[in-house]
């Protein structure tokens, strides 16, 4: 027969083990949403590390989401200010500010991730490229971009947009996606304190979607981790970001009504990813299924596919499949007929199981 | 009043010729011809053909003061008139076109509170008199140009309030086939290119947009409008030095309502409150964005100075009583008492409204009579949007690229669709 399906882990775990670890155990943990995860977050790299900064438009009130609310209050204008409506600007002056060395944290926030285009140059050929191009001897490492993305429901073609392949494709930038706000908090500190500039991609649809305990001390959780969140036994479901509940509740729909075990895994960090946590649980399962919104070609999806279909060759079922976002602009008024919803996976699934 | 500059002179020298320029010299028999052309036809609207305006001849008018210019790198003698003759038609036509767009705009307000429209939606309300103003300088044959806050646009340029507000809640009936939404709004039969999301994208557009018009010869200026917010974004510099070396026929429109969604012009700009001068090498000038008939005259100038000389930057001075956006309550970052004042001191129509009873040429009740028609024609405009069908679901996949496309994608059928 079959192995038995091992208990489920509580998916916080690794949140409460690097919480306790910090704070000496026993540490509180309120249940608040992502906004305050966030806040805490800069919060507490703020007090950290005297030389960071928060900058980006709107932040001093607050943020247009909040994330940056009672900032300024806590920490000063001298680190906490708004900047003119200046994308390439904004990441260009952390990337310098970063580049005075450790400890500079520029914690540029860019107002949605649809906007992040004026500053891909500056990413791609200047933050990325930095430690590479000066022998080591130079880097920006305290440059961390965090910026709302993906659908929220009525965002149309430029506040729904998920940007993370073109971000992805650089080497030399960490991306990161969390997927509620105890990740979020931990992956978010050592997001900042990683010596290298760093993305933090944060879909908006769940700043407020939900709640889940989060220690009010600073912790990190490590990047380049993913974390099976619902184990399973029959097919492995990969996604990042809102669309993780997504394959949850489609994972819920398959073991209730079909009975099929499905093992969903959160990527948590996008690049460099953790092919091995993913490379291991397909050869469990035998099939893979990747999903995102982002539209399917040339999304973060073919490339977790390739290294499935070069890592699990002989284990593999079925052909590695993708439930993602359409070849078109994130639509406006068609959003529900656009998005990979978990309908449509549960159909590949139910495929894959018929090969 | 010109800056503290010494005036130079209105045409700098252009080093080497380019070869749309030599083009332009061919084409300035036109463009002289399109100085001379009669004024903007104004918006057909059925209470103006109803009101029947009575022929020049015969009809009041009289010479009308405003804020005077404020003018950067403009030859001290060339700088216009801070006052106009304006008649009693055009005054009641600019009354209509902004009570038109206001009550518009106000419906759209509703609209979103009853989650007809969804999404993001930027509000003109306040800023009426600087497209009215603006059209009433140019003609159709002007290509014009500007950000997402372009439902009022989209009505000036031709468009019908049906159309606008079918787009806004995203039915087939809309402006753009309920694909775009509220800030993607297009009329290119009447050289309107939008209505567009991404803050200050519109500047190189709009260089675009006046070296068409100059390699064509067809004679017509670009007006490109962008925010305060936008005035702050590299690729509107990138814009100016293009059309200056080229001497493009652009007009750049800043309109500074002084606040770029949170953050006011003081908080978010190094010169300040004051835009007209950041065209640095080219000439500036301001104008009180609150007066139709100050961006009236002042647009006239900018166009024929365009035409002749290359880009211009005129900055409007406005104000929108609405926040950024409907998510936007527009009072974290400025008081409710800010916004009174100007509403009381400084409302464009109420302007326009006092000019023609104050001189007793018109009587409230006429007025009246074309705020109900107004009204009407608002309310008819929203049962109509309300009524009307979605897209259907094939238009998902249409006009992504020229040609019929598959675009990939997982339907439940895990099919590809063309």
């Amino acid at each position: 027969g079959l192995p038995p399906v091992p208990p489920a882990p509580r998916f916080d775990a690794p949140v409460r083990a690097a919480a306790a670890r910090a704070a000496g155990g026993g540490a509180a943990m309120p249940r608040v949403n992502l906004v305050a995860a966030v806040n805490g977050a800069l919060a507490g790299l703020l007090e950290e590390f005297e030389h960071a900064i928060v900058f980006g438009e709107d932040v001093a009130f607050g943020g247009v989401f909040r994330c940056t609310n009672e900032l300024l209050s806590r920490f000063g204008p001298d680190r906490v200010f708004n900047t003119p409506l200046s994308e390439q600007g904004i990441v260009g002056f952390g990337i310098g500010y970063a580049a005075m060395g450790p400890g500079h944290l520029a914690l540029a926030e860019i107002q949605f991730a649809d906007y992040i285009y004026p500053a891909y140059d500056q990413l791609v050929n200047e933050a990325a490229k930095f430690r590479y191009r000066s022998g080591g001897v130079e880097s920006c490492g305290g440059l961390l971009v965090r910026t709302p993305c993906g659908a929220v429901g009525h965002g149309g073609h430029y506040h729904s947009q998920s940007p993370e392949a073109p971000l992805c494709h650089v080497p030399g930038l960490k991306v990161v996606m969390p997927r509620d706000p105890c990740t979020a908090k931990g992956l978010l500190m050592a997001a900042g304190k990683d010596d290298n500039p760093c993305v933090f991609l944060e879909p908006k649809a769940l700043y407020r979607a939900g709640v889940s305990g989060v220690p009010e001390a600073g912790y990190e959780l490590p990047l380049g981790a993913a974390q099976v969140v619902v184990p399973g036994r029959d097919v492995t479901v990969v996604a990042w970001g809102a669309q993780v509940w997504v394959a949850a509740r489609a994972a819920k729909v398959l073991r209730e009504g079909f009975g099929v075990e499905v093992e969903v895994v959160d990527l948590q960090t996008l690049v460099p990813w953790d092919e091995e946590t993913v490379v291991e649980s397909v050869r469990r399962t035998g099939r893979a299924v990747v999903t995102h919104e982002a539209p399917v070609t040339m999304g973060l999806g073919a490339e977790v596919v390739a290294a499935i279909q070069e890592g699990c060759f002989l284990s593999l079922e079925a052909p590695v499949r993708r439930v993602c976002g359409y070849d078109t602009p994130f639509p406006l008024v068609h959003e529900k007929y656009y998005l990979p919803t978990e309908e449509k996976i549960v159909e590949c699934v139910l495929d894959l199981m018929k090969f | 009043r010109s800056a503290s500059a010494p005036p130079t002179p209105a045409s700098p020298q252009p080093s080497t010729p380019h070869p749309a320029m030599l083009r332009a010299t061919l084409s300035a028999s036109l463009r002289a011809r399109s100085l001379r052309a009669a004024p903007a036809a104004p918006a057909v609207l059925a209470a103006s053909r109803a009101r029947g305006f009575s022929s020049a001849a015969d009809e009041p008018s009289k010479t009308f003061e405003f804020t005077p210019f404020l003018t950067s790198r403009v030859d001290v003698d060339k700088v216009p008139e801070s006052s106009a003759v304006a008649t009693k038609s055009e005054l009641i036509h600019y009354f209509t076109q902004m009570f038109r767009m206001r009550r518009m705009e106000i419906a759209a307000d509703l609209l979103y509170k009853g989650q007809f429209i969804r999404g993001f939606c930027h509000l003109y309300d306040g800023q009426e008199a600087v497209i009215v103003g603006i059209e009433s300088a140019i003609t159709y044959n002007d290509p014009l140009i500007t950000s997402y806050r372009a439902h009022c646009q989209q009505l000036s340029r031709g468009s019908s309030m049906k159309e606008v507000l079918s787009e806004l809640t995203g039915r087939y009936t809309g402006a753009t086939k309920g694909k775009g939404g509220s800030m993607h709004l297009y009329n290119p039969k009447n050289k309107f290119y939008g209505g567009n999301g991404i803050v200050g994208a519109q500047g190189p557009l709009g260089a675009g947009l006046a070296f068409a018009e100059q390699y064509n010869g067809t004679g017509g200026v670009a007006v490109a409008m962008f925010g305060d917010g936008a005035a702050n974004q590299g690729q509107i510099a990138e814009a100016i030095n293009m059309s200056s070396l080229w001497k493009l026929p652009v007009i750049f429109v800043c309109e500074n309502n002084h606040y770029g969604m949170g953050t006011s012009t003081a908080r978010s700009s190094g010169a300040g409150d004051d835009f007209y001068e950041r065209g640095t090498f080219i000439p500036g000038m301001k104008v009180d964005g609150m007066d139709v008939l100050a961006v009236r005259e002042g647009f006239k100038f900018a166009k024929a100075f365009a035409l002749e000389h290359g880009p211009i930057y005129v900055e409007v001075d406005t104000y929108r009583y609405h926040g950024h956006s409907m998510s936007d309550p527009g009072i974290t970052y400025r008081s409710r008492d800010e916004i009174s004042d100007i509403r009381k001191s400084r409302d464009p129509i109420d302007r326009v409204k006092a000019k023609l009873v104050d001189n007793e040429w018109v009587k409230v009740e006429e007025l009246k009579a074309i705020e109900k028609e107004v009204k009407k024609e608002v309310d008819e405009a929203v049962k109509f949007a309300k009524a009307a069908p979605p897209p259907p679901e094939h238009e998902a996949w249409t006009n992504i690229f020229k040609e019929d496309c598959t675009a990939r994608g997982t339907l439940l059928d895990n099919g590809t669709y063309k």
